[in-house]
């Protein structure tokens, strides 16, 4: 990594890239497109993760070994969050929410 | 005085050792994006469930300071990357610049997060027996509400390390430890710094901008 410097202008192309997608979702969220409401700001979250992880953490230039372990954390987490909401998105009716944790709820804050 | 790192016996050469460093580095944010995977994880679970809810609750939120917070954090994120390129070209002032401009924004970041959590005790929006909201929604609500405690504040925990990590750098920089040759601490705390951005890059959409076009 360290025989790899990187060109501050790259720095400030990325930084200000980043500043003008934030200004984006910050500006689509007002916007009703539905559920691409949504869509558009998880899109956008991801390019700018994308481009801190690519350019700022150096992984554009890191070795393999480095890249593979940042792709299996990402990639556990993807599991972790599609494999729940697989489970959560079929369920019908009054059975979405686990149940002990609304009970809990429910007695500490009687609506 | 060109500082060089000493090699442990099991690396070939500093070079091997800094990939170590870097490696491990990794390997301890993939725990952070595990633990910080749970939190998405139920909040997503219950977004699904109490949209609604979550949608009113977030309309309480300052969409103005998140975004300003968000724009902080990441030119913080730049001044981080300059602070690592500084001490990669051995350039010691400017690495004190950059280190000392990052503890600023990282300062101005968790006050204005101070600014947001004094306004929500006022407003009684906090888990906790004062918590007063539309009783509709009032349940889905505290949901929301306590994810958004629970994050940001796992998050600013976060913030509340890394400043540290940066003083003991601005130090260790002030001392003479680091140079061309030798600044892996100034990289690794510089990818945990980064981290913790991207963290905050996620939340604030989820939380701040749930079905605001309504």
């Amino acid at each position: 990594m360290t025989s790899h410097i990187v060109s501050p202008k790259i720095y400030v192309v990325v930084f200000l890239t980043l500043l003008a997608l934030t200004a984006l979702t910050t500006c689509v969220a007002f916007y009703d497109l539905g559920p691409l409401n949504t869509v558009a700001a998880m899109t956008i979250a991801v390019a700018k993760g994308l481009l801190v992880i690519l350019f700022f953490m150096h992984v554009r230039q890191s070795e393999h070994l480095v890249r593979v372990f940042v792709v299996a954390g990402f990639f556990w987490l993807a599991i972790l969050i599609v494999l729940t909401m697989s489970d959560f998105m079929t369920r019908g009716g009054d059975n979405q929410i686990p149940h002990t944790a609304t009970a809990i709820i429910q007695t500490r804050n009687p609506a | 005085m060109q500082m060089t790192e000493p090699v442990a016996h099991q690396f070939d050469d500093a070079a091997q050792q800094q990939q170590a460093a870097t490696l491990g580095m990794w390997v301890f944010l993939c725990t952070e994006i595990m633990m910080f995977g749970g939190l998405f994880t139920g909040y997503t679970v219950y977004r699904h469930a109490y949209l609604a809810g979550f949608a009113a609750a977030s309309r309480h939120l300052d969409v103005i300071l998140g975004a300003i917070n968000t724009a902080v954090l990441i030119t913080s994120s730049f001044t981080m990357a300059m602070a690592v390129h500084s001490a990669q070209i051995g350039k010691r002032t400017a690495l004190t610049g950059f280190l000392l401009a990052t503890i600023l924004l990282g300062c101005v970041f968790l006050s204005i997060k101070g600014v947001e959590y004094a306004r929500k005790f006022q407003e009684h929006l906090v888990p906790g027996p004062d918590f007063q909201f539309d009783p509709g929604l009032r349940r889905q609500a505290y949901v929301f509400i306590s994810f958004y405690f629970a994050m940001t504040g796992l998050h600013a925990l976060h913030m509340i390390v890394g400043i540290g990590l940066l003083s003991w750098l601005v130090v260790g920089t002030m001392r003479g430890r680091f140079s061309s040759a030798y600044h892996t601490p100034v990289e690794i705390t510089g990818l945990y710094w980064h981290f913790v951005d991207i963290v905050w890059i996620f939340l604030f959409p989820l939380l701040y901008l749930v079905e605001r076009h309504h």
